[in-house]
């Protein structure tokens, strides 16, 4: 058979159908393996190199990282990260977990309920951190007001304090996301056989004892994606520090985000930059890798 | 060919249009990459715009706000690293220096030579906008960094009589204004704000000669010598004069409380007159600018510029030379200066027009450079390069916020911090 007759068998249509998934889905693809994968290799290879204010090939092997442990600030931001993540995972979780319990009792109202906490989730993190700069700002916020209405020995400045900024980004945060988690495990309590908490009840377990040992332990996969989800913003977190605080006072909130984009950007030492934006790429990994694995066998057992 | 084929040749031919309709266009297009973005700044750079449009080039504007220039730094890097610079770029200072060895900026000196730029521009002034004895910049401004604006309301209410002119008065001058319920120093806690005031400190005790070696030369011994003590403890003194409240604010907010008569004195450069003019104030009546005590004599400077790139077309260099040309004559001189709160930087202009702070800055800052005390300012990257610049700013901002900070190990911080960063 030529290849004339096969053309005119099948015609342009046909070959558009054919193709056309693939051509829709090429620059997405493109897309997220030159801009996603192609980039953090480069990120990679910048930070071996002697990169300044613009990028440089000059191969100083592992220099940069050297100089990046070398410098108080990065262990700063590395030690607030630690703080900020573990504080901000825990109590989401906790309230998120709590808030989500308390609505699982079929209570009136509670797509209203739902609502109001899953809001602060709609917000983005620039307006979160500026609004809880303003509400926790003691010239101007909570702290004036309480005075304001007599509470004359009333102090909240830990915004101003560079001992306790930390503490600020995590109030800010967790308002944020754990309405967040809480819908996760409402969700995932949805899910949850009725049978297997009635069953439960006839063998006179309380309500405590059939959350805590029965009902929260089945929802461990739920609990996983909160805690990855969590961690990764956490671990991401820059507009919340950028609007709430810039790093401040000093640099004694600064996060690693921060640090990266200073160096890269406002700075000019695109290799330490590039170093430090490789060292959260493997903090995120050392998270997602067990994950992923663990999830994955998890399935192929099923 | 089927109907790929004929769907793809028809799009590209289709693309190939616009390009053709625009190249026929003008005498040729600059464009001008800047983070000139704010009311006044921007009413400025329209006037630029303006005179180069009349003499037929085409202005493409490429304001870039945010970040103090670094999203704008972003955006040249990005299209410097693509092969695709624009026709000119706000970068000043050092970073001129940087710009030049990688042998990206055009010489301008067809320009110079036609203006006279070596007679008008003070030998300081000129030897920052050269790289390898070349122009590749024009100046648009001199600011001065070395200023302290006062509230002359205020402190007559605080039984303040004159203006400070050395430390101990200017302690004297807090110390009354805390007694009488203002807040002495007006201040916000942010890197660079926090860095303004230690320079100014610098200036003051170690003098012009001590800010050199310690911010251009960056020499050890200079750093971490008692002086630099000295500094510090300075600073830390002058941070309790200053707001519990301060850490993030922008210095606007701080330039307000002198003007609304909630703070006394603010230690900044003259781009705060622009406050000041805005809330409708006079210079000399409403408000006083004096030098940062113990600093008279000297100056401070931080020059905005425009950096040329190199382009390949004819008219397109013909309208960056229209621009270098226009920054500097006196129409847009006037109006740019007005606006920004900065001197012109042509000696040869009539200041009469300006205020009165503005009339002594220029006549400070030609008697300071016939005298060898004019200086760049660390704060403002005029100094250093910004990583050496940032080192410095994270050991003041950490002295500045951290309660216990020890004054005499602090210099010695800071040069570590040059040496970790160069």
């Amino acid at each position: 058979m030529s290849i004339a007759t096969v053309m005119t068998k099948t015609s342009p249509l046909d070959v558009l159908q054919r193709w056309l998934p693939k051509l829709v889905l090429a620059p997405s693809m493109l897309v997220v393996l030159v801009g996603f994968y192609g980039y953090i290799l480069w990120t990679l290879v910048l930070s071996f190199t002697n990169s300044s204010f613009m990028p440089s090939y000059k191969w100083v092997g592992l220099q940069q990282y050297m100089r990046l442990m070398d410098n108080d600030r990065w262990w700063v931001a590395s030690q607030n990260l630690l703080v900020f993540g573990g504080l901000f995972i825990g109590i989401s979780l906790v309230i998120g977990v709590f808030l989500a319990v308390l609505l699982d009792q079929r209570i009136r109202r509670e797509g209203f309920i739902r609502t109001i906490y899953l809001y602060p989730m709609a917000l983005s993190m620039i307006v979160t951190g500026t609004a809880w700069k303003w509400l926790l700002n003691p010239g101007l916020g909570l702290d004036k007001m309480l005075r304001d209405w007599g509470w004359e020995g009333f102090r909240l400045d830990w915004l101003v304090d560079q001992d306790r900024v930390i503490y600020c980004l995590v109030i800010a945060a967790v308002w944020q996301a754990s309405g967040f988690v809480m819908a996760l495990f409402l969700a995932g309590l949805r899910s949850v056989d009725q049978s297997i908490i009635r069953a439960a009840q006839v063998d006179g377990a309380g309500l405590p004892t059939i959350y805590l040992r029965i009902v929260l332990p089945s929802l461990r996969p739920v609990f996983f994606s909160a805690v990855m989800i969590l961690a990764h913003i956490a671990i991401k977190s820059f507009d919340l520090v950028a609007a709430m605080t810039a790093g401040g006072p000093g640099y004694s909130s600064d996060l690693p985000a921060m640090f990266m984009y200073s160096f890269t950007f406002s700075r000019g030492q695109m290799g330490i930059g590039s170093a430090s934006a490789m060292l959260m790429l493997a903090a995120i990994l050392t998270l997602l890798v067990p994950y992923l694995y663990s999830e994955l066998r998890g399935k192929r057992h099923e | 060919m089927n109907a790929i084929t004929r769907l793809a040749t028809a799009v590209s031919l289709a693309s190939l249009f616009p390009f053709a309709a625009l190249a026929a266009d003008s005498k040729g297009t600059v464009e001008v990459v800047h983070w000139w973005t704010s009311g006044g700044e921007a009413a400025a750079v329209k006037v630029l715009r303006d005179l180069v449009e009349k003499d037929g080039f085409t202005w493409k504007d490429g304001a870039v706000a945010g970040g103090a220039g670094s999203a704008a730094m972003t955006v040249l890097k990005t299209r410097v690293v693509s092969g695709n610079p624009p026709g000119a770029a706000q970068i000043k200072g050092p970073d001129l220096q940087e710009w030049g060895a990688l042998d990206l900026l055009a010489p301008l000196d067809e320009v110079a030579q036609a203006n006279d730029w070596d007679g008008l521009l003070s030998k300081t002034v000129a030897k920052t906008m050269q790289y390898d004895g070349h122009y590749v910049a024009v100046p648009v401004n001199i600011h001065r960094v070395n200023w302290l604006w006062i509230n002359p309301q205020v402190f007559e209410k605080a039984g303040i009589d004159k203006a400070p002119t050395t430390l101990d008065e200017l302690y004297a001058a807090g110390d009354k204004l805390k007694a009488a319920g203002f807040i002495p120093l007006a201040h916000g806690g942010q890197p660079w704000q926090d860095s303004t005031v230690f320079e100014g400190l610098v200036l003051s005790i170690m003098g012009a000669e001590g800010f050199h070696k310690a911010f251009v030369e960056n020499d050890e011994a200079t750093l971490t010598s008692a002086q630099m003590t000295e500094v510090f403890t300075a600073l830390k003194k002058l941070s309790t004069y200053m707001d519990d409240n301060r850490a993030g604010r922008d210095w606007n907010l701080a330039t307000a409380e002198v003007i609304d008569g909630k703070a006394g004195m603010q230690i900044m450069g003259d781009w705060a007159k622009s406050e000041w003019t805005a809330a409708g104030k006079v210079a000399g009546k409403d408000y006083q600018c004096v030098p940062m005590p113990g600093t008279a004599g000297s100056y401070t400077y931080n020059i905005d510029s425009m950096a040329m790139f190199k382009l390949k077309n004819e008219g397109d260099i013909a309208a960056q030379h229209a621009l270098a040309r226009i920054a500097l004559e006196p129409e847009f001189q006037y109006v740019f200066n007005e606006n920004k709160g900065s001197i012109p930087v042509r000696s040869d202009l009539d200041m009469s027009k300006f205020d009165s702070c503005a009339q002594a800055s220029m006549k400070d800052f030609q008697e300071a450079d016939k005298n060898g005390k004019l200086e760049p300012s660390m704060a403002h990257s005029m100094a250093t390069n910004l990583a050496v610049q940032g080192a410095i700013f994270d050991v003041v901002t950490n002295f500045m916020s951290e309660k216990n900070a020890d004054p005499s190990k602090a210099g010695a911080q800071i040069y570590a911090a040059i040496k970790a960063a160069q």
